[in-house]
């Protein structure tokens, strides 16, 4: 009775076993990922060696915190939580970046 | 009656009534609730982690424009392969700790431990690498406010022959670099210390069964910790080691 009852409610979220062939799979996805990071970096490209680099490195982070920390499977309830906390972090470097790069403005 | 003994058989009776396991608070109304809390909670405090590294991430891009040359040139004394063999060590251990948390879900005790074991191996493999790497930057003197000497940046690094030797106040300011270079991979450490102090006692405690009878929250929790702390040497890497690689 209590038992059908907590399942109409509307924050039950079913707990999903992500299987060994995702985490061997996103295991070896990133491993790849750092060599060719690494491998990258030994390419001249100016700007860009940062710019692959950051790229590489948020690809990976994604793949961690999707998989391995289980927010692709997770309630809805993480997900806004996990999503909330990353754009506050976005919007603060954000605004801390864009002080920095205009307080010379014009004076280049 | 007093009041406590009221409260002793009530405690008593909701033990009776309702069959639950053991590590279940009566706070909560399901495992899964109280999973689910718990890993709320979790995330909740590695947000503020987030925000503490972002921070140190941050102050280093915003210094690393400011005195730029000091900044390659620091960044030039790092050995890439001990980086580079760091970040694999992390990222297997990622991969040894999530098969942790499968092993504690599909109920299989052995397998928990093994996965926990090999994850603290793994884990004191990069500690280990990155006290090499600090004892070298400690004989090449390149340690603020201990033992720091900005002569070694004056003259031409052999690795990077192109590059000019530094002004000693530019070489000064690799003191910037390396506090920000200490603190980011320090903290880093700290972390993977408490989170190898925090595996050996889940560790103990799954030889016994604790997580195998359907109480994940634990390891799965201690698995979100460990992946974070990941995550920020995936960022220390590229930010440390390569990105001023040709500059």
């Amino acid at each position: 009775m209590a038992e059908a009852k907590h399942h109409d409610e509307p924050t039950h979220h079913e707990e999903h076993i992500v299987s060994p062939k995702v985490y061997l799979l996103i295991g070896a996805a990133l491993l790849v990922l750092t060599a060719t990071t690494t491998a990258v970096s030994y390419v001249e490209l100016g700007d860009f060696n940062a710019v692959v680099a950051l790229a590489i490195a948020c690809i990976k982070m994604t793949l961690v915190v999707l998989f391995f920390m289980h927010v692709k499977y997770s309630s809805k309830l993480t997900k806004l939580t996990v999503g909330a906390g990353f754009l506050t972090f976005i919007v603060l470097i954000t605004m801390t970046m864009t002080d920095y790069i205009s307080r010379a403005w014009g004076r280049w | 009656m007093d009041s406590h003994t009221v409260a002793a058989q009530t405690a008593e009776a909701a033990h009776t009534e309702h069959e639950h396991p053991a590590f279940l608070r009566h706070h909560f109304a399901s495992v899964e609730q109280q999973r689910e809390t718990a890993t709320f909670g979790m995330w909740l405090f590695l947000l503020t982690e987030i925000m503490f590294f972002g921070g140190l991430f941050c102050a280093y891009l915003i210094f690393r424009n400011w005195y730029y040359p000091a900044f390659v040139d620091g960044s030039h004394s790092l050995h890439i392969w001990a980086g580079t063999l760091n970040t694999t060590l992390l990222i297997v251990s990622s991969f040894t700790m999530a098969m942790g948390v499968h092993a504690s879900e599909t109920r299989m005790r052995k397998a928990l431990v093994g996965w926990c074991i090999a994850t603290i191996i793994l884990g004191c493999g990069f500690l280990c690498v990155k006290a090499y790497e600090w004892h070298d930057e400690w004989v090449e003197h390149h340690v603020p406010g201990l033992n720091f000497s900005p002569e070694g940046f004056m003259k031409v690094n052999p690795d990077y022959p192109a590059d000019k030797p530094l002004q000693l106040d530019m070489a000064e300011k690799t003191q910037v670099y390396f506090s920000l270079y200490f603190a980011m991979t320090g903290m880093h450490a700290l972390h993977m210390i408490i989170g190898v102090s925090l595996l050996t006692i889940l560790t103990i405690r799954a030889w016994g069964g604790a997580y195998t009878s359907g109480h994940v929250a634990p390891v799965e929790n201690f698995g979100l910790y460990w992946h974070f702390v990941d995550i920020v040497w995936i960022f220390l890497f590229p930010l440390l080691y390569l990105i001023s690689r040709h500059q």
